[in-house]
């Protein structure tokens, strides 16, 4: 005597997981001020895959030696209700002291800093120089047949300079990932 | 307690572990000894204020100290070594943190010299147990271990309690360091916060006019301490409003209350699940919309006002979208609206709750729970509904397995007061029970404590026997054996086309041989006309007792929400199904 589940239903698992909230996807900031202890960063990062979120940019560093407290940058994309559940689920870390969705809390300036290595020898060496000069990036090694620029900038205008100097021998790039402040006088 | 006064300062880690646990008001270790905690076995050797428990498993030292957390509001203490030590906790630091259930879990490591190099019985114990702890700490300084211990305890019974594990290398144990009183203990982790009165204030109003209320309880009421389960029934008998409640939240209110409805969910009653799908105003007051509770979200009570009070902010709007959400420890918000409502006169729509008391009458009136008697048989409602009836006022502690015999333990037995049922809830842990009722039973010599299991979640634990014998522990095994594993027959009997693939229990021991190989007693019975008599006889045995009680193997548990299902889809038995595939249905109602 089986018994047929109507279709539509999740007839071989326990869980319905169709979520009823908005589906649409938005990407925030987040400034998640932590004690500067082991395993901090484990738990944080265990909570994203744990739970199934993204991490797009994470950074870290300590940030007040005195207070033993260190900030973690994260770039995360979600529905409304994730990013909500992702700042609650950080906000009851024991170590975590504050979480700032900067995003949600007004403008913030947001920077990464960049590092490309660029191979090139005649005119697409000549190009490359222009093109930096034209993003304030800065040679900081020149060889011969190569440079490193360095590039300070929102993701958007790292991602340009370097697709500028793809087709002009970029061979490695390093990023640092996003770091951000809330814009006026109030201090997250 | 005071151990501070008449002792120095200095002293080895190992000692320091015992000084914090007595500082701590700790008289209870469940444990098991290995190498890198030796040093702290030797100073438990060597004084007689905390009780060292030598469980026969790691996985029943976590346990045994959740059963004892539960049923005392205490912090639980478990004591195991590094390596297989560690890894055997994981499964019941995971359900402590799935059911909140504050528990320390103490963990050798090897020395600090020797982490990182393959030693022997070295696990990376902090890594593994990151996901299952609320906190976890390795001390690498003797002069930080008492700091860490009472931080420990600190974590795991503020806020919403859970289980936390300190990994102590052994050179940590030997050395020598200055200790730190709990007295002087301030931590900065404070996660208390008071409901917000406007809030409060726009539940109140919801309630006094609403028409169809219904208070919905969970496990929060009972973790919040007896103020909160007092508040609670204050609230129900002067509102009169119906309450239903999760499975970690029976007793809360008493079943005998005029105002219950019964456990809600998946295997819930029948009122209680109607009244959550047709109520207007929803007060979940410590419950997290668990699956096993909400069925088909999308059709979870669909017009009603939510009201959610849960002191952990990531239970908000999680998975059910709430109009009133509170975050504050049940006490405080049951309190709050009290005093709100009385203040604003004490109103309801007191003609429009009588239709809707009516309406749950009509329901009540289905008899949800009516199985199929038999005279040669013993129905395993029926094993449980005479339990019930012949331990009815006594002071008694439930605990379970997982499956079946769990759901129809919640169904059958009815809980008067928090804190006396003890059952894996979140993480479904069969194994848990056996365990657990030892850990109760410590804290409770002369209480009756009986486990309601199944056979096979049994066996998980069945060493602990000997735990159970060494310590005279009269904890009562009450197995309804079905040889099967009854829950994972059901689904395949329902959703896989009765392909029952290894859901049978073969080679079963002769239980009452088993009891009495570890010289308790065996109590075997088969027959219904024998049952009273042989319960009576268990309940009337003064050391541990395993009661192999043979009953029905094909026994379905109905109600049921079948998953995927909204909670007015209920099958209420057999009969219902039979009914349903005639009609190339699923469901009735």
């Amino acid at each position: 005597m089986a018994l047929n589940i109507a279709t539509g239903s999740t007839s071989h698992s326990a869980y319905d997981l169709r979520s009823t909230f908005s589906e649409v996807v938005e990407k925030h900031t987040l400034a998640v001020i932590v004690d500067n202890e082991p395993g901090v960063l484990a738990r944080v990062i265990g909570l994203f895959s744990g739970r199934g979120y993204n991490i797009e940019s994470l950074t870290v560093a300590e940030t007040d030696h005195q207070g033993h407290l260190s900030r973690i940058t994260i770039v995360t994309a979600g529905t409304p209700q994730i990013i909500d559940q992702i700042e609650a689920q950080l906000g009851r870390i024991v170590q975590v002291r504050a979480v700032h969705d900067l995003t949600a809390e007004g403008p913030a300036v947001e920077r990464e800093l960049a590092l490309l290595k660029v191979v090139a020898t005649g005119d697409h060496r000549v190009e490359a120089l222009r093109l930096a000069d034209i993003f304030r990036a800065k040679a900081v090694d020149s060889t011969l047949g190569s440079f490193v620029f360095e590039i300070t900038g929102t993701p958007e205008k790292v991602d340009a300079f370097a697709d500028l100097m793809r087709p002009l021998g970029l061979q490695e790039i390093a990023r640092t990932g996003v770091a951000a402040l809330s814009r006026g006088v109030k201090t997250a | 307690m005071d151990g501070t006064t008449h002792m120095t300062r200095e002293m080895t880690g190992a000692r320091m572990v015992v000084q914090a646990l007595m500082d701590q008001g700790v008289d209870t270790v469940f444990g098991y000894p290995g190498g890198a905690v030796l040093p702290i076995y030797d100073e438990i050797f060597q004084q007689n204020d905390i009780r060292h428990i030598l469980v026969r498993h790691e996985q029943a030292a976590v346990h045994a100290a959740e059963g004892y957390a539960r049923s005392t509001g205490k912090v639980g203490v478990a004591l195991v070594t590094s390596g297989p030590g560690a890894t055997n906790a994981v499964t019941g630091l995971t359900d402590a943190l799935m059911d909140s259930v504050p528990i320390v879990v103490l963990t050798g490591q090897v020395p600090t010299f020797m982490i990182g190099s393959d030693a022997f019985q070295e696990a990376d114990t902090i890594g593994i147990t990151r996901p299952c702890t609320k906190a976890n700490w390795l001390v690498k300084e003797t002069d930080r271990l008492a700091a860490t211990l009472h931080e420990a305890f600190h974590v795991a019974r503020s806020g919403r309690p859970g289980p936390v594990l300190i990994d102590i290398p052994k050179d940590v144990q030997f050395a020598t360091g200055t200790y730190a009183p709990r007295a002087g203990h301030a931590s900065r982790y404070q996660p208390g916060r008071q409901p917000d009165p406007a809030m409060i204030e726009a539940i109140v109003e919801a309630m006094e006019t609403a028409e169809r209320p219904v208070l919905y309880t969970g496990g929060g009421v009972i973790n919040s301490g007896p103020e909160a389960t007092a508040l609670l029934r204050e609230l129900v008998s002067a509102t009169g409003f119906p309450i239903t409640s999760t499975l970690m939240g029976l007793g809360a209110y008493p079943a005998s209350g005029p105002q219950w409805l019964g456990m809600l969910g998946m295997h819930g009653l029948y009122e209680a699940n109607m009244a959550m799908h047709g109520c207007d105003l929803m007060l979940n007051i410590g419950a997290r919309f668990d699956d096993r509770i909400t069925g088909r979200l999308d059709a979870f009570s669909p017009g009603s006002r939510k009201a959610h009070v849960d002191i952990d902010p990531s239970s908000i709007n999680k998975v059910v979208r709430v109009d009133f959400p509170v975050v504050s420890d049940v006490a405080d918000a049951l309190r709050a609206i009290l005093e709100t409502w009385k203040a604003r006169g004490a109103r309801t729509n007191r003609a429009a709750l009588d239709a809707w008391q009516g309406q749950i009458d009509q329901w009540r009136a289905r008899k949800c729970l009516t199985y199929t008697p038999s005279q040669t048989t013993i129905k395993p409602q029926y094993a449980l509904e005479r339990l019930e009836a012949l331990t009815k006022g006594m002071d008694r502690y439930i605990c379970t397995e997982v499956g079946q015999h769990q759901m129809w333990a919640a169904q059958f037995l009815g809980f008067e007061d928090p804190n006396r049922w003890m059952t894996s809830g979140g993480l479904g842990t069969m194994g848990y029970g056996f365990p657990a009722s030892i850990g109760v039973q410590l804290a409770h010599p002369d209480a009756l404590v009986i486990n309601v299991a199944g056979e096979a979640s049994w066996l998980m634990n069945m060493q602990e026997m000997g735990t159970a014998m060494q310590y005279r522990l009269p904890v009562k095994q009450f197995i309804l054996n079905n040889e099967r594993l009854g829950m994972v027959r059901q689904w395949q009997q329902l959703l896989h086309g009765e392909r029952y693939s290894s859901s049978w229990s073969e080679s079963l021991p002769d239980f009452v041989k088993l009891a009495e190989a570890f010289g308790a007693k065996g109590i075997l019975c088969k027959d219904p006309a024998d049952l009273d008599d042989a319960i009576m006889e268990m309940l009337n045995h003064p050391g541990p007792v395993i009661f192999d009680c043979l009953v029905e193997k094909h026994e379905n548990c109905f109600p049921m929400i079948p998953s995927g299902k909204p909670h007015n889809e209920m099958l209420l038995g057999d009969a219902s199904t039979k009914g349903a595939i005639q009609a190339g249905g699923a469901v009735l109602v």
